[in-house]
């Protein structure tokens, strides 16, 4: 009987702990009581990024200085599988739009096809999802002009001629394999015929395994001159590397990565300069894009025009995967000058 | 005091009542209770059809675990099983295979995946399941990124998407395919000799033996049983997505296994029953699925589910504060025929 | 024959040994730049870690139990010293290992208790504590960052600093697995590890102090995890949530790839530290080795898989001149 009875005290203590964990530790509901505000909803990649955390908040400000709910979710995985679990139940609370940083380009389809139907609007931002699964896409930068200006500050920084490498995320991440690519196509023109990539590898966005590629590299083509880190924990990782081997100034590092965690970097040299973009200007235009669907202002078609809050006046464009994208602006440079006001902020 | 014989003392409501499994109602119904509160989407028809559609695929795997657990072995391929039959079966249909025969081709892949780690560990009795299946998890894997480098492969035939989204009137058929293996599992487990030679193993491996159990012969069974049982979670998951790449699943042999010991099955061998891994599931998955219709954040629901974990199991301790039991793990470990005498090194 | 008997009796990895130089050999024929300075200083530089995580898991294996909680343990150690270290930036490296230590040290006797007091299996107490430390580190950092500008010189020196051109993380690491060489071959306590993994209740009715052990094994443990967070934060001059994602699967493998008997109550240093270096080797060779980088991990596999199945059949082979076996 004693048993049975700390038994149920037990079930009894979860039943109460659960829910008072659930608002203790806070939900992802910002702003309003569930019920008459229409809700959106951003899915980023994973929970713990703060560059994924600042794409979210600058969504939520947008969301919410036009009157509506947020909703900010993330697997604690970086995995589709997960996302695909949080979508489902974005389906079952009927939120108005789903604004997905997608884990997958493919996985997505079927689960957003599913939104779809339910009448949710869908569309992506950062990391793309492919067109048959979204309305439209915003993204940060051009993608081909990211490549472009990545493989431009490589051949700056190696002196017009030398070996140079890449050292990426995963080798499935959409992002950084759609912009390999446009730097590929670079590199085979005529200004670049004297730069020769020597590898692409993968650091998997861990820091260890970023450290081991970095190194192996350095280690396997002794002239190398730059690398190339389209990746925030790839950069920071090779940076981490050429400083403790006193490399700065014989092998140069650029790339995409934040100002918070390349600060150290630019100011020794070690990274000249490197590039990013606002990401809560990206989530923030996100908010302004759902509102737009939703209302039907925008259908996601190219050549429509909105207006998106404080950044002005946006318009859709084709995008290189067959569908349609919103663009935030060029891609912002980070050197010396500037990292100094820009490193606290993100 | 420790007692030479323990009494039988016959069945009772308490010894019946007293049982992990009704431990595992009991929580199973506080989660459904508490996520009734916390929100309105929660206690719908729909939610207790369709949402096991989302956490099912991993659900296949639980049984066969079960069975490895049991024997007190462990097996942390299936992840890895799962991606590379899926990655072949991609590459194959894309190839010119018919689909249905890359099914079937899925299945084999995966079963032949369990019969390499039966009978690694078998032929290799100093190796632990631990091992040998922590590298065959990174050599599956490992083939299935050399096949499909960076690549999806998807674009299959609309009838292989009804496997993971359709249903049979308002039943998913993913929900009915787990019904039928659960049903075949249970009955493998408890009511053939097969699962009492499992059990027999798992408590002690080398009595098992002397007494005429061919031991060899059903751990690979079971090793085989586990590939096969991947190749569903392949299928199911695979249909789910539309496509598949080389990292998929990840992870998926941590949640077992958790489902698994959740369920009551010790990982010395030799203690549970399938019906504990069966509740564990759908525990785990309405847990998921009702606090994420409160958008809880990703970490708060780790903590949940680990104290969730802790807590349980602390509640079937209590229980055997009163009587008298040893508080090691079952029986000690046999000594190997292949190894001398083991001595203190 | 019966030198080679008597050598690989005193000295059973002997298997491993041999793979490991031969491994060695291929590599240095793939890729000149392998066994230079420069490269093996980084080799083990980066095992370090590693190699410290390994001896703590390898006593918790000893008693047949499992911790699957160690790289969480590493996370939340490192950030929390990390943040420390935001804050107060002249605060001595020495102090930040210290707290390190002791978030490590709490984390491991909460579980400690666990298991030894109220019988919890490891797997699941670790499962368990698994979750709930990953979950703490993503509160405590509430998300953030603690990026190498925000680190003192002195944090990150912990790591990038060297004695006599031995970096500090190798002469800890090697230090830890001295001392624990002495504790685990040469003292009473040490020698009580085997005895409880190996009979428990033997061991119990022996008088020793079964649950004492048991306990003070999960709080070293958990005292070398928060030391190497420590380490880790500093090294990558970085400190996330997601830190070490993973790594416990790699400890326990370089663990058990060493010889380490998983059913408990066997195992030897030797062992240990060749499993770790193996590890340590393929992590740092298979980027020099020229393969398409979607072939590493099909070569990692097959290597680990490779190295037991020769280990196996090296002691298969030893064991046959044997002068005691049972007679079955």
């Amino acid at each position: 009987m004693k048993v049975l009875l700390k038994a149920a005290v037990i079930a009894t203590i979860m039943a109460i702990a659960l829910p008072l964990a659930v608002f203790a530790t806070g939900t992802g509901e910002k702003g309003g009581a569930a019920g008459g505000t229409a809700k959106y909803a951003i899915v980023f990649k994973n929970t713990g990024n703060p560059y994924g955390d600042r794409q979210m908040g600058g969504f939520k400000t947008g969301i919410e200085e036009q009157g509506f709910q947020a909703i900010l979710r993330a697997p604690d995985q970086p995995t589709a599988e997960g996302q695909i679990q949080i979508i489902e139940q974005l389906i079952s609370q009927k939120v108005a739009a789903i604004c997905i940083v997608g884990n997958d380009k493919d996985a997505l389809q079927p689960v957003l096809t599913k939104a779809k139907n339910a009448g949710i609007k869908v569309f992506s931002l950062d990391s793309g999802v492919n067109p048959a699964s979204r309305l439209t896409h915003v993204n940060q930068a051009d993608s081909e002009k990211i490549g472009t200006t990545l493989i431009e500050a490589a051949f700056d920084m190696a002196g017009g001629e030398g070996d140079i490498a890449i050292l990426s995320a995963t080798s499935q991440a959409t992002n950084q394999n759609l912009w390999i690519d446009f730097m590929k196509k670079t590199l085979a023109l005529p200004k670049y015929s004297k730069l020769n990539l020597v590898k692409v590898a993968y650091g998997d966005d861990l820091r260890d395994k970023s450290v081991s590629e970095a190194e192996g590299l350095l280690a396997s083509f002794p002239d190398l001159k730059v690398i190339i880190a389209p990746t925030t924990v790839g950069i920071a990782a090779a940076g981490k590397v050429l400083t403790d081997k006193g490399l700065g100034g014989k092998v140069f590092l650029t790339g995409l990565g934040l100002p918070s965690e390349m600060a150290t970097y630019i100011e020794s040299g070690v990274c000249p300069y490197m590039f990013l973009w606002n990401p809560i200007d990206v989530g923030y235009l996100g908010a302004y894009v759902a509102t737009g669907l939703v209302s039907g202002k925008i259908k996601g078609a190219v050549g429509e025009k909105f207006t998106a809050g404080k950044l002005g006046e946006r318009s859709i464009t084709q995008a290189p995967d067959g569908g349609t994208e919103v663009l935030l602006g060029p891609p912002f440079r980070f050197d010396a000058k500037n990292i100094a006001d820009w490193k606290t902020v993100y | 005091m420790e007692r030479a014989i323990r009494v039988d003392k016959g069945w009772s409501w308490r010894t019946f009542f007293l049982q992990w499994e009704w431990l595992l109602v009991l929580i199973f119904i506080a989660v459904n209770v508490v996520n009734s509160t916390l929100s309105p989407y929660y206690l719908t028809l729909d939610t207790f059809l369709s949402t096991p559609q989302t956490f099912l695929d991993m659900a296949f795997l639980v049984m066969p675990m079960t069975m490895v657990i049991i024997l007190g072995m462990i097996d942390i391929s299936v992840a890895s099983t799962a991606a590379l039959a899926a990655v072949i079966m991609a590459v194959c249909f894309h190839a010119g295979l018919p689909m249905p025969l890359a099914v079937v081709l899925n299945l084999a892949v995966a079963t032949a995946c369990g019969l390499v780690n039966g009978i690694l560990i078998t032929r290799f009795k100093e190796l632990s399941s631990v091992i040998v299946t922590l590298a065959t998890m990174i050599i599956y894997r490992g083939i299935a990124y050399v096949i499909l480098t960076d690549q999806a492969s998807g674009d299959f035939p609309k009838w292989y998407s009804s496997l993971g989204w359709g249903s049979v009137g308002k039943v998913p058929i993913i929900l009915i395919a787990f019904a039928i293996c659960a049903v075949v599992f249970g009955v493998l487990l408890h009511k053939t000799s097969f699962g009492r030679r499992i059990y027999a193993i798992g408590n002690n491996l080398t009595a098992a033996r002397y007494s005429g159990v061919k031991t060899d012969a059903i751990i690979v069974t079971v090793f085989v049983l586990t590939g096969l049982m991947a190749g569903f979670t392949s299928l199911f998951l695979t249909s789910r997505m539309g496509s598949t790449r080389p990292n998929v699943a990840q992870g998926y042999e941590l949640s077992v296994i958790a489902m698994v010991v959740l369920g009551g099955v010790s990982t010395s061998g030799g203690k549970g029953r399938i019906g504990g891994p069966l509740l564990a599931i759908f525990i785990i998955g309405f847990l998921n699925y009702g606090l994420g219709l409160v958008n809880i954040q990703a970490q708060s629901l780790l903590i949940i589910v680990g104290l969730l974990l802790i807590l349980s199991v602390l509640v079937l301790n209590l229980r055997f504060r009163g009587r008298a039991q040893r508080s090691v793990p079952s029986a000690p470990k046999p000594v190997d025929s292949s190894e001398p005498t083991k001595r203190i090194p | 024959m019966k030198r080679a008997v008597s050598l690989s009796e005193s000295f059973r990895e002997i298997g491993l040994l041999a793979f490991i130089v031969i491994l060695c050999a291929i590599f240095q024929l793939r890729n000149h730049n392998f066994l230079t300075l420069s490269n093996i200083r980084d080799l083990l530089t980066n095992t370090a870690i590693l190699s410290i995580l390994s001896v703590g898991m390898m006593m918790v294996i000893l008693t047949r139990g499992i911790d699957l909680s160690v790289a969480a343990t590493i996370a939340l150690a490192g950030m929390v010293s990390a943040l420390t270290v935001n804050s107060f930036r002249a605060i001595s490296p020495v102090l930040s290992i210290l707290e390190g230590m002791a978030i490590g040290t709490v984390a491991g006797a909460l579980i400690g208790l666990l298991i030894a007091r109220f019988n919890v299996l490891p797997i699941i107490a670790t499962l368990g504590f698994m979750n709930i430390i990953r979950g703490l580190t993503y509160v405590v950092s509430k998300g953030a960052w603690v990026s190498a500008y925000q680190m003192s010189d002195g944090f990150k020196a912990i790591a990038t600093g060297n004695v006599l051109g031995v970096s500090n993380p190798i002469i800890i690491a090697v230090a830890i697995n001295l001392a624990f060489f002495y504790f685990i071959n040469h003292m009473k306590t040490g020698r009580q590890i085997y005895a409880v993994g190996s009979n428990p209740e033997a061991a119990d009715i022996s008088g020793i102090p079964r649950r004492r052990i048991i306990f003070l094994v999960y709080v070293v443990q958990g005292a070398l995890a928060g030391l190497g967070g420590v380490i880790w934060v500093a090294k990558f001059a970085s400190a996330q949530s997601d830190t070490a994602m993973g790594f416990e699967l790699s400890v326990i493998a370089a663990t058990v790839l060493g010889g380490v008997s998983i059913a408990g109550g066997s195992g030897k240093v030797s062992g240990l530290i060749l499993g770790t270096i193996l590890f340590g080797i393929l992590n740092n060779a298979l980027p020099l080795i020229n393969v398409s980088p979607f072939w590493q991990q099909a070569i990692q596999g097959l290597v680990i898989l490779a190295a037991v199945l020769t280990n196996v059949l090296v002691k298969r082979n030893s064991q046959r001149f044997a002068l005691r076996r049972r007679a079955i």
